[in-house]
């Protein structure tokens, strides 16, 4: 266990290198001059502006001392500025990410909460019409576009319950009811597919372990079918459905970024768009760089909690 | 060849899938011989029209026939997507045969790099290379196959490790077989099946990729009809009329499904034991 976290970290370290790298790098790829682009919708660019933005953004030096430069920065908390506002970077992002970790906990809660009852039945009346259409729903949800779910809820919910509040965010310790009204809907739309990748996936490992040796010796030795299934068989089964939530944490996130576009959520999916379109580039790195390191970390939580759970795990 | 096709036939989701794949191929193939308007052509007069039959699925916010704009949106959809897994499956998998066969600095050094794409969440990596690159069409092919690569690669990869140390890989060594042979005419094929299946699925979301990045109005870039583009540009005329937001987010799910059902069905043909695993 503990080679396999040190290993583990050892990864890690190197992965975030080269995510770093590659973000670095985001801003140096782009054809022609940066700056310039990045001040090319604003009328009163001077030599003077292009050439002050281009040394606070180090790019006078070369190469591997911009990077140097940037990363320092990085690890001490420093993204630069947002060209646009000239506030910090790590401001702008900190002001949003409570919004996007509230949407992504309240969707990963609720996918949790609706894929195990659905997928426990699919796999208690396995073969029967109740499974049919779990196996069905679950196909569908996976490939069902989260953000054309979400423009027909709002568009029901203005047209049967126009009072209902559907648009925009209100801070949960400001009226937490408003906060939570308007984000059932984004929470519903953005949970869908991970609704329907867990329930596949408890199912199809419920079954198999219902067809192991241990089960059928507890059922030979009298143990209750109700015990059997949620004491012994439940447990086992987890292992795989674990790794799946790990995986589509990744999907969640890029469910997120779209569905804050559909709900008008100030989140970091807003924050990485509009910084795109106003090719305001030091933002979109600093957007990109934090959720990417969240996700890593969540996956690193995953790998850890797998290996607890299941002791047979070894460094692959 | 024959007994796959029949077993195809007999999965029952897997042949609605299939059908409905040739289904969407079809309409994005004679889109032109398909449509009953041009996919940019306005009838101001008739904005916001529903269903009837001159306009079968009803017309948009500058009176463009929505049922046309579907056919040619299939296209820009398959178009994209069938560029994005062709690039990464090729690149991805001839990247995971390559570390398989080298081993060693080349295999860590791949598989690395395959890691540090693996570990960002794919829309966000999509988006910082359309921030690159600039949007449209074919730049979103190529920010969905680089976002693919890894799951190619690390799919090629490891088969080819088992197979590369079976005993007739070592006979073809022993007989003088160079690696590009050995790797073509011996590994790949017994790596191709698996290869296939993730090729199927990966066409279904990469079509709900395409739709979801040119929702965001980075991906395709009008008047180049697509799909997430037409259900964007509906979604603030939906109390005028819903219809547009309905059909296209209900083209963009049936394009994904077919693929999706498709690819399940050739995992259960292919390979009895991988059924029900998911990703």
């Amino acid at each position: 266990m503990s080679t396999y976290v040190i290993r583990r970290l050892l990864d890690l370290g190197f992965v975030l290198f080269g995510v770093s790298v590659l973000i670095f790098l985001m801003l140096r790829l782009i054809p022609g001059d940066a700056v310039a682009i990045m001040l090319g919708a604003n009328i009163d660019i001077t030599p003077e502006r292009v050439e002050a933005l281009r040394r606070q953004l180090g790019l006078h030096l070369p190469m591997h001392e911009q990077y140097v430069q940037w990363l320092g920065g990085v690890l001490r908390g420093d993204l630069g500025r947002s060209v646009w506002t000239g506030r910090p970077v790590t401001d702008e992002i900190l002001g949003r990410l409570p919004v996007t970790l509230q949407l992504s906990a309240m969707a990963l809660c609720f996918a949790i909460a609706v894929a195990f009852p659905l997928g426990i039945l699919a796999a208690r009346a396995r073969g029967g019409g109740a499974d049919a259409f779990v196996r069905l729903a679950s196909i569908v949800g996976l490939t069902v576009p989260s953000f054309w779910i979400g423009v027909l809820m709002l568009y029901a919910t203005s047209m049967y319950l126009p009072t209902w509040p559907t648009i925009g965010y209100v801070p949960f310790a400001e009226d937490p009811w408003g906060n939570l009204a308007r984000m059932i809907l984004p929470t519903i739309a953005v949970s869908l597919p991970m609704i329907a990748g867990l329930t596949r996936i408890l199912r199809s490992s419920l079954l198999d372990v219902l067809s192991l040796d241990y089960i059928r010796t507890g059922r030979a030795k009298g143990l209750a079918s109700r015990s059997l299934f949620y004491k012994h068989a439940l447990r086992n089964a987890m292992i795989p459905v674990i790794t799946v939530i790990g995986v589509q944490v990744g999907y969640l996130l890029s469910g997120v970024v779209v569905i804050e576009q559909v709900f008008a959520i100030p989140g970091l999916g807003r924050l990485v768009i509009g910084a795109i379109n106003e090719r305001n580039y030091p933002l979109a790195q600093g957007v990109i760089l934090v959720a990417t390191v969240v996700f890593v970390f969540v996956n690193l939580l995953v790998d850890l909690a797998y290996a607890w759970i299941d002791p047979r795990v070894e460094y692959g | 060849m024959l007994a796959p096709a029949r077993r195809l036939v007999r999965n029952r989701i897997g042949f609605a899938g299939f059908v409905l794949c040739l289904a969407v191929v079809i309409a994005a193939s004679f889109a032109p011989l398909l449509a009953t308007h041009g996919p940019r052509e306005q009838v101001v007069r008739d904005r916001f029209q529903g269903p009837s039959t001159t306009y079968l699925l009803g017309t948009d916010n500058f009176g463009r026939d929505v049922y046309s704009r579907i056919l040619y949106g299939f296209r820009t959809s398959i178009a994209v997507a069938f560029g994005a897994v062709g690039l990464a499956s090729v690149l991805g998998s001839g990247a995971g045969l390559a570390a398989a066969f080298y081993g060693g600095w080349v295999d860590r050094l791949i598989m690395r790099l395959m890691d540090v794409l693996l570990a960002f969440p794919i829309i966000l990596l999509a988006i910082a290379v359309l921030a690159v690159l600039g949007p449209g069409s074919a730049n979103t092919a190529l920010a969905i196959g680089i976002v693919y690569l890894p799951i190619f690669a690390r799919l090629a990869r490891g088969p080819a490790l088992t197979v590369l140390s079976w005993d007739y890989v070592s006979a073809a060594r022993a007989l003088g077989a160079g690696g590009a042979r050995i790797m073509a005419r011996h590994v790949l094929p017994n790596v191709m099946a698996p290869l296939l299946v993730q090729l199927t699925v990966s066409l279904s979301t990469a079509i709900l990729v395409e739709a979801s990045l040119s929702f965001l109005g980075l991906g395709t870039q009008p008047p180049t009809p697509s799909l997430g583009l037409m259900l964007a540009e509906s979604r603030d005329f939906m109390v005028l009329s819903p219809w547009t937001s309905l059909f296209s987010g209900l083209a963009i799910l049936v394009a994904s499904l077919g693929f999706n059902l498709f690819g399940d069905g050739l995992r259960d043909i292919v390979d009895p034991a991988l059924r029900g695993v998911d990703n």
